[in-house]
């Protein structure tokens, strides 16, 4: 028998897992979240959901198409973040905004800079802060969950923590998210399930979301004023139900590309996350901060990870 | 509890396919095939000629000057019909001493059993050299210099290394089973030579059967550590902190933390030179994959031929993508069946599907798994980023020096990168470019 085999370098077996496989996972882990948002905000939540979606994997087509690449639509990841992007606008957006932040996203963010992998900023979050810097009207009006054909506008609990008029939801509304909001951030409940989802995956590891929750909470309890009529823990809870802390911390801070690598690094990176989402809301002048945080944390990425490189196996103190 | 070191991941072991089949004999080839390379270190010579007679057990190859080898024996009788360069599992063509096989393995006259219980620590470590043994889990250190330390450096732990974390081999677990008191006194004379009252035989628990076993036979000064089944936990540095808590220092060897560590194999061996008088000749070889019509555990001559190997497991039941020359893991890529066993060979495999799929639009993605389970705590992906743009600066300070090659990273990567080979070649690179400055 005339044998051929193959010949290359060990090992000779590879682990059956994707980044497609992985991409998907992280699409299931949105679902709940998802379907809390439509079932809050409505049908409108969804077209939102999926003009962003086909936005952003037209986008990457296209560019791949004009740029002479090899399409890179297969891997999902512009699914990914067309998803993200719907998930973090306000539901009643003009639908063409959300075509522009998700090109923007895609194109400028993603692709110029090398495409999956080489990105040094999380596209969803720079088009969500693009978009509020360009379109602040918009961007910034929320209506309540749940109201009929005429959308009642409504301010969001944290712009109501920062001074505005309204009524502070419960911490049990805020915890399942019916307040106003972006689409995907108000189900805390949701977001948490996607998120143990992808733990129990090992798509993503523990370290950021649940370090940076919890000094966020440490420092709201101690540090956060309280000028409201709810008890402290109370006032605690409800800012991280509230707004983009859960879906940043389990959904946007975990993105592998532009988040550290290494144990150290992650737990400085969900640290330097809670700080800054921490003073913004405090001292800052946007009620929300959870997309400056973690964008101003990935830049500091290449350099966290530089200076937490793990100490190799059979380290030895030089003499 | 089950010990364990930190980083690796569970791979799944294909153990299954030749764990429960008993080790048999394999008939030897017409011709023979004997590289001069089979061990790390100096180079040998022959010392027999073409058209010498040779007997099983016969020296045909030393270098009696130099300390780091070992000598080579015949595991037929018949006659030198050639020395010239054969392929050998490396791939590379090396020198080789072909025998014809009267078979009639007529055993050379001068092999006479050795009692290890008057003889002084040099005088075993002097038989165990001159048997040609080394070992035989795949790299091929010459077992004498393993055991013969500097005087500064204090032997405390001595280790048998059943682990066998590699995928689809059983040669080891099969060996635990069937010939305990071999290995057990094997591991005495270790303990002997290094004048140690106890030793420790690590076993990975998915070999649960082999670990009862052995605990039976083992007198109290032998302990018996059950291992996390967990790749690559049969690698020494790695097998050392598991059972004694200890780190080998970096770019140190095993006896820098006190520590020797023995293939199963190897012991197996050192027990059949003392009790038999018979050098290394011969050793077991798992043939496993999804390709043979019979695997087998075959105890082979050295020198046999794959071809006839493959034909004992009733050859090919389908075409193999990959033929390997030990495990999944670690092992070497053939491409040719016409390469013979050698001390080192584990295991051949015939494997139909390796997932190997050369696409184009391999990407890091940075997802970290490779940092998170590289049992060296090294950066894989950015080892393979420095080594890639030859930026070996940056490679030697991020630690490619201490990659011991496991392959997880390449195993995991989800953007189908295959750092290692890029860190593998870097760090010959490196370690040549050192070379050349030093002289």
């Amino acid at each position: 028998m005339e044998n051929k085999f193959i010949v290359s370098s060990s090992p000779h077996i590879h682990k059956e897992e994707k980044i497609s496989g992985i991409m998907l996972d992280v699409i299931i882990a949105l679902m709940p979240a998802t379907f809390m948002g439509v079932y809050y905000f409505g049908i409108r939540a969804a077209a939102v959901i999926l003009t962003a979606i086909a936005a952003s994997v037209i986008s990457e087509y296209f560019y791949c198409r004009f740029m002479k690449k090899t399409s890179s639509v297969g891997d999902f990841s512009a699914i990914v973040t067309g998803l993200l992007i719907g998930l973090n606008m306000p539901p009643s957006v003009p639908l063409w905004m959300v075509v522009v932040g998700s090109a923007f996203a895609i194109i400028i963010v993603k692709m110029l800079y090398g495409g999956i992998g080489k990105n040094f900023l999380n596209p969803a979050l720079c088009a969500r802060c693009f978009m509020v810097v360009a379109w602040a009207g918009a961007m910034t009006t929320f209506v309540e969950p749940l109201s009929a054909m005429d959308a009642v506008s409504s301010a969001t609990p944290l712009s109501v923590l920062k001074g505005s008029e309204g009524v502070l939801p419960s911490v049990v509304s805020a915890f399942w998210g019916k307040t106003a909001g972006c689409i995907g951030e108000t189900s805390s409940v949701a977001i948490i399930a996607g998120g143990i989802y992808l733990l129990f995956r090992r798509v993503i590891t523990w370290r950021i979301p649940v370090i940076m929750i919890i000094v966020f909470g440490v420092l709201e309890y101690f540090f956060g004023s309280n000028t409201f009529a709810v008890s402290q823990l109370e006032f605690t809870l409800l800012h991280i139900f509230s707004g983009g802390l859960m879906l940043g911390a389990f959904f946007m801070a975990t993105d592998y590309t532009t988040t550290p690598t290494t144990k150290m690094g992650q737990i400085i990176f969900g640290v330097g996350c809670a700080f800054i989402t921490f003073v913004i809301r405090s001292f800052g002048g946007y009620p929300e901060g959870v997309s400056f945080a973690i964008l101003l944390m990935n830049l500091l990425t290449p350099l966290i990870d530089r200076y937490t490189i793990p100490k190799k196996f059979g380290y030895v103190k030089s003499k | 509890m089950a010990k364990t070191f930190k980083g690796g991941l569970h791979i799944d072991d294909h153990k299954s396919i030749t764990a429960s089949i008993p080790i048999s004999f394999a008939e030897g080839s017409d011709i023979h095939v004997f590289p001069l390379q089979q061990h790390i270190g100096a180079p040998i010579e022959p010392v027999v000629k073409v058209g010498d007679s040779v007997k099983v057990g016969d020296l045909i190859a030393d270098n009696p000057e130099a300390f780091m080898c070992v000598p080579l024996h015949s595991s037929v009788s018949g006659v030198v019909k050639a020395i010239e360069p054969r392929v050998h599992t490396s791939g590379a063509k090396v020198t080789s001493i072909i025998i014809e096989n009267d078979k009639l393995y007529e055993k050379s006259e001068n092999l006479l059993p050795k009692n290890p219980d008057n003889m002084t620590s040099q005088e075993i470590i002097k038989v165990i050299r001159d048997a040609g043994i080394i070992g035989m889990g795949g790299a091929g250190f010459p077992t004498h210099v393993k055991l013969s330390p500097s005087a500064d450096k204090k032997i405390t732990h001595v280790i048998v290394n059943g682990a066998e974390c590699e995928p689809y081999l059983t040669s080891d677990h099969r060996r635990l089973l069937e010939i305990p008191e071999t290995v057990i006194d094997g591991l005495q004379i270790v303990m002997k030579a290094l004048n140690l009252k106890e030793g420790y035989i690590g076993i990975e628990l998915n070999k649960k059967d082999a670990i009862e076993v052995i605990k039976k036979h083992a007198p109290e000064n032998i302990k018996i550590v059950s291992l996390k089944t967990k790749y690559p936990q049969g690698a020494e540095k790695q097998l050392i902190y598991a059972i004694c808590g200890k780190q080998v220092p970096s770019g140190g060897l095993p006896a820098d933390a006190g520590v020797i560590v023995l293939n199963v194999d190897t012991v197996t061996q050192i027990s059949k030179t003392f009790r038999t008088g018979m050098p290394l000749i011969e050793r077991i070889v798992t043939m496993s994959g999804d390709c043979f019509n019979e695997p087998k555990n075959l105890l082979v001559r050295m020198g046999t031929s794959f071809n006839d190997l493959i034909n004992i497991c009733g050859g090919f039941s389908k075409q193999p993508q990959k033929l390997i020359s030990g495990g999944p893991m670690m092992g070497i890529a053939q491409y040719t069946t016409d390469v013979h066993v050698i001390k080192t060979t584990s295991a051949i495999l015939a494997l139909s599907d390796t997932g190997d799929t050369f696409e184009n639009g391999s990407v890091c993605i940075r997802c970290g798994k490779c940092v998170e389970k590289c049992p060296m705590k090294l950066m894989p992906l950015y080892l393979n980023k420095f080594a890639r743009k030859e930026d070996f600066e940056s490679a030697v300070k991020y630690n490619i020096l201490d990659c011991i090659e496991c392959g997880i990273c390449s195993y995991l990567c989800p953007g189908l990168q295959s750092p290692l080979v890029n860190i593998r070649l870097a760090k010959q690179k490196i370690i040549e470019h050192r070379r050349k400055n030093q002289k």
